[in-house]
């Protein structure tokens, strides 16, 4: 009897997390296509429901509805894994992540190593669905993700290992309570080069543009997701779409304050300011990280494959090589905001 | 000098901040969108659309079968026979135009001597039945007369460049 009860208790704790993430998910691609319209001098969706506001669940049903057609020549048990493959480990990521003060699943010590560990397995959902799929343009979109990945997440580590040498924790919410103060307290001002990193190597993570050298429509029609339909399509989408959120989360965490108010600590606005849950504070910084993930979307063009390589590995880790020997030298002698 | 330009616009992301406020200006711009089943663009008098065949005021039908219509068609959609009627008078007995065929190209109107074959304004039409892209007399009549207001004031505004 005990065991069932925290079964379930360990259920009711994924279904809190992850009902609200997957509206979140749902809710942002209206988002993205209301940004990238009003950036087109368009409306975007308008129709169903009030705004267009009911538009994701007509799409989510129209693809719960699609039949799931397996390619003749694939690998049908690794075509039908590597979905869950993807959306697996994005959203295992989400049990270190604190939301509030307090307010986190599971609150390990070695929150960002994990972080970084499982967004990196991501990519095997990819490359399986490209295996698997047994088509050129699959394979093709697969390899160019597993190059992409490899190189964007070495820069992606190196930034959040600024962030730890700053904190001198790797629990996510000791991150947070570093730098605990009003918004220029925040890691983003002394580790601006690496918040900057930080952010074209998790756009380029998550594969959006201008980095989705994976889907690369104009060249090889949707890459890895080319043979997918129906809810096996929609799982890759959910994947996509969490670890959006999930960068901007991580970039809430260790270079926003988290959940602490812009006006944390100032005499008269800290208090009127801290009267708004953490949470919400929160979700206003992931949120205005989607809102940059669109609004890049809507305004540059994609990345010829070298390019993504040449700033991936000559611009980006550079950088942050460069970054972090700065950052080791003032520790040492001592000075910085972070003490 | 250039070069290392170009470098510091590229490497502290001048340029890609330019761009991203270029687009944010126009995230808050008037939006072009027409709604289309609700709302629809303006459409000029000489809008070149479905066919439809006029009559007179007193209800004559205008049409005397000169077949000028049927000669200049550059896409030999119309068919036209003709025989004269019990006073006298020289009528189409079967004038048809098939819809596929048709460019929309509004010869028919321009070599017609008294008017009668126009195209209106109607862009909004279907068929459900092979068949049904050709249009009879009588159906060419009835447009006729469901839309010759407009038909009348749309040939009143184009008079002038005629």
């Amino acid at each position: 009897m005990a065991e069932i009860q925290e079964l379930l208790w360990i259920l009711a704790k994924i279904l809190v997390i992850v009902i609200p993430l997957f509206t979140a998910v749902a809710y942002m691609t209206y988002a993205e296509r209301k940004v990238v319209g009003w950036a087109h001098v368009r409306k975007g969706p308008n129709k169903i429901g009030i705004w267009g506001l009911l538009q994701p669940l007509a799409d989510a049903g129209k693809l719960v509805m699609k039949e799931i057609i397996i390619p003749s020549a694939a690998n049908k048990v690794m075509f039908l894994l590597a979905p869950v493959l993807s959306l697996a480990p994005a959203l295992a990521v989400w049990a270190v992540i604190p939301f509030d003060e307090g307010l986190v699943l599971a609150d390990i010590n070695v929150g960002l190593l994990y972080v970084l560990a499982m967004t990196s397995m991501g990519v095997y959902g990819v490359l399986v669905a490209g295996w698997s799929s047994n088509s050129k343009y699959a394979l093709l979109g697969a390899l160019r993700s597993a190059a992409q990945v490899v190189s964007y997440e070495i820069a992606m580590g190196f930034a959040l290992v600024g962030v730890l040498m700053a904190a001198g924790s790797l629990n996510l919410s000791d991150i947070v309570r570093a730098q605990e103060g009003p918004f220029w307290h925040w890691y983003w001002l002394p580790l601006l080069p690496l918040f900057m990193v930080y952010w074209i190597a998790g756009v380029a993570e998550t594969n959006r543009l201008p980095f989705d050298m994976v889907e690369g429509e104009s060249e090889i029609v949707a890459g890895f997701q080319v043979e997918y339909s129906g809810m096996s399509f929609a799982v890759f989408f959910l994947a996509e779409y969490t670890n959006m959120i999930l960068v901007g989360a991580i970039a809430a965490i260790a270079f926003l304050g988290g959940w602490y108010s812009p006006f944390h600590g100032i005499p008269v606005l800290g208090p009127i300011f801290d009267v708004v849950p953490g949470i919400v504070w929160f979700c206003l910084k992931v949120g205005f990280f989607q809102f940059c993930y669109f609004w890049i979307r809507a305004s540059f063009p994609r990345y010829r494959y070298d390019q993504i390589m040449r700033l991936g590995w000559k611009v980006l880790i550079p950088v942050t090589l460069v970054w972090l020997v700065v950052e080791s030298g003032l520790i040492l002698a001592g000075v910085g905001p972070w003490f | 000098m250039r070069a290392v330009r170009d470098f510091i616009n590229s490497f502290f992301l001048v340029e890609l901040i330019r761009g991203l406020m270029l687009t944010g200006r126009y995230l808050f711009s008037r939006k072009f969108t027409i709604e289309y089943p609700e709302e629809s663009a303006p459409k000029s008098p000489r809008f070149r659309g479905l066919h439809a065949l006029r009559r007179y005021p007193n209800g004559e039908e205008r049409c005397i079968a000169c077949k000028l219509c049927e000669a200049v068609c550059p896409a030999l959609a119309i068919t036209i026979e003709s025989a004269p009627r019990e006073d006298g008078t020289r009528r189409t007995t079967r004038y048809e135009v098939d819809l596929f065929k048709c460019i929309y190209c509004g010869f028919c109107e321009e070599s017609c001597p008294v008017d009668s074959i126009v195209l209106t304004r109607v862009h909004e039409f279907y068929m459900e039945r092979r068949g049904e892209n050709i249009i009879t007399k009588p159906q060419l009549l009835a447009l006729g007369e469901k839309y010759e207001e407009q038909i009348a004031a749309d040939r009143a505004l184009d008079a002038p460049y005629r």
